[in-house]
């Protein structure tokens, strides 16, 4: 699949976002920390993160004008779905720091506090599920894909998270904790996701695919001259060399430099959270690459 | 009802007509068209296509065999790009037809990621996603005479290599034909239950040799037919 900039940036700018926004509001809920100050300035990097995300994803759209209608499809389209929730989650996440600036009563606020947890929750499961819904691309048809979307938004939300804290002198040890927990487990996930698809063959055939299961089969002739929509889309291609690459150059980035930076120098926080966002655009980048779409089976390649 | 083609690979020959046939309807319906062209005459001609027709080859010599695929919408009756699409601009009509309303579509080419057959191509100029209409401004047009309210693609096939129909009918011509050849659906694991049919290649009939043993000859008549091929007179 081609790599498209801001879908690419859209789904990490959000997705870190989401996964601030939801950590400050449990925080805040459970721990009443940080403080208001504090508080408030994540939550507005928060929804800042949330809203370039949002708008960086209309301008992959060939017509915008038409892009207040993606939220008509809710009861089908996962897309349609984030759409929802990500408006719904504006006015609740709103609300939420309204009421806790205002003071608002503890049932009010942890009302709209939980409102705002799960709306986030549901955007960035939703993003995932955009993706592995389509049975036409074997490697997003996958649990692994909305899991890694949920778990990487919040590492790289809980990284942000430490940084604000240097207001605050610092991330406390719980904080740093659970950042190191989250940290583990997206890296779990990636790794899983990689080894996954590591070597697969893919189970469609190019000779299946035109019907033909007994014998071999190959492309003659694609029957156009120059590129055509399906192979701009679609025939994107990545060197396994470079693959292999700039998955080290995303492990190194996003879990390598916040580990040392967790343990040794909380501090220097917001340096780790922008190189481990840094790291992010490249894993977005070859989830997008090393996708493989059954149409290419049509125009020469022998499995997907 | 589920309409829809039946795609004779015996017999389709690979011209391109009923792509060329379809491209100049469809470019001057209202329907979807026009269908644009980049640089029709520049170093790179590309543009948007609603059928593509692609060669192949099937087997090893010399069981080997050309193989001509034409390729359009399937009008799938579990079509993933209408679940798909966001805006409600896709959509699949009673008759089985799915269609791409282009006043709502926002360009988000979502649902050519769902569709595994590239039966859904970006339209750059309107900013829109075209498809396959299975020329529904003409299989209804009373207007037409009864033969022609087809689609412009099975009309022009000079192979009659495509036939259009219900294929929800067992009795329909399609229906009949498909039962006869084992016509099969592409990609059926993927679970869209594709309403187009294709016919597979027919076994060409074998050409008759003699393969009786020789007959038993002696050494001597063996010397002598040898001594009379190689000595001349």
């Amino acid at each position: 699949m081609k790599p498209v900039f801001s879908v690419i940036l859209f789904t990490v700018s959000s997705g870190a976002g989401l996964g601030l926004l939801a950590l400050l509001v449990l925080a805040d809920l459970a721990v009443g920390e940080p403080g208001i100050i504090t508080l408030l300035l994540g939550g507005a990097l928060a929804m800042a993160l949330v809203t370039i995300g949002l708008v960086s994803s209309t301008f992959h759209l060939a017509n915008p004008k038409n892009a207040w209608r993606a939220v008509s499809q809710f009861k089908r389209s996962w897309l349609s779905r984030e759409g929802v929730f990500a408006l719904l989650l504006y006015p609740a996440a709103l609300a939420y720091f309204a009421a806790t600036w205002l003071d608002w009563s503890l049932a009010a606020r942890t009302a709209l506090g939980l409102a705002t947890v799960l709306l986030a929750w549901a955007t960035l499961f939703c993003t995932g599920m955009i993706y592995a819904c389509l049975k036409t691309i074997p490697r997003w048809y996958s649990p692994l894909v909305p899991l890694n979307y949920v778990l990487l938004g919040h590492f790289s939300g809980a990284l942000l998270f430490a940084a604000l804290m240097v207001l605050e002198g610092g991330a406390g040890p719980a904080l740093v904790g659970l950042a190191l927990a989250l940290l583990v487990l997206a890296g779990i996930g990636k790794l899983a996701y990689f080894l996954k698809f590591r070597a697969h063959p893919g189970r469609h055939t190019l000779a299946g695919a035109i019907g033909m299961t007994a014998a071999r089969a190959k492309l003659l002739d694609a029957g156009h001259s120059h590129g055509t929509f399906l192979t701009n889309e679609f025939g994107f291609r990545v060197a396994r060399d470079r693959a292999v690459a700039l998955r080290w150059l995303f492990f190194v980035a996003s879990f390598a430099i916040p580990v040392v930076v967790l343990l040794f120098s909380p501090v220097a926080a917001p340096l780790a959270a922008l190189v481990c966002l840094g790291g992010l655009m490249i894993e977005r980048w070859l989830f997008f690459a090393e996708a493989q779409h059954v149409v290419r089976l049509y125009h020469g390649q022998v499995r997907v | 009802m589920k309409l829809g083609l039946v795609i004779d690979l015996d017999t389709c020959v690979g011209c391109h007509a009923c792509a060329v046939a379809c491209k100049e309807w469809n470019g001057a319906s209202a329907i979807s068209g026009p269908l644009s062209d980049y640089q029709p005459y520049g170093a790179e001609p590309s543009g948007v296509w609603f059928n593509r027709i692609r060669h192949y080859e099937v087997g090893d010599y010399p069981a080997n065999k050309t193989l001509n695929v034409p390729m359009s919408c399937m009008h799938c009756e579990d079509a993933d790009c209408v679940t798909v699409c966001p805006t409600g601009a896709s959509y699949k009509r009673d008759d089985g037809i799915v269609l791409v309303d282009q006043d709502k579509c926002m360009g988000c080419n979502y649902c050519s990621w769902a569709c595994p057959y590239g039966a859904r191509e970006l339209d750059e100029s309107s900013g829109t996603m075209k498809k396959c209409t299975l020329c529904v401004d003409r299989i209804y047009d009373e207007l037409l005479p009864p033969e022609d309210r087809q689609p412009a693609c099975v009309l022009a096939c000079p192979a009659h290599a495509r036939m259009f129909g219900d294929l929800d009918d067992p009795g329909s011509a399609v229906s009949k034909v498909v039962r006869e050849r084992e016509g099969f659906g592409m990609l059926p694991e993927l679970g869209y239950k594709p309403v187009n049919r294709y016919l597979p290649p027919r076994k060409p009939p074998e050409i008759p040799v003699d393969r009786s043993p020789a007959p038993r000859t002696s050494l001597a008549e063996k010397l002598k037919a040898w001594a009379s091929l190689a000595v001349s007179r």
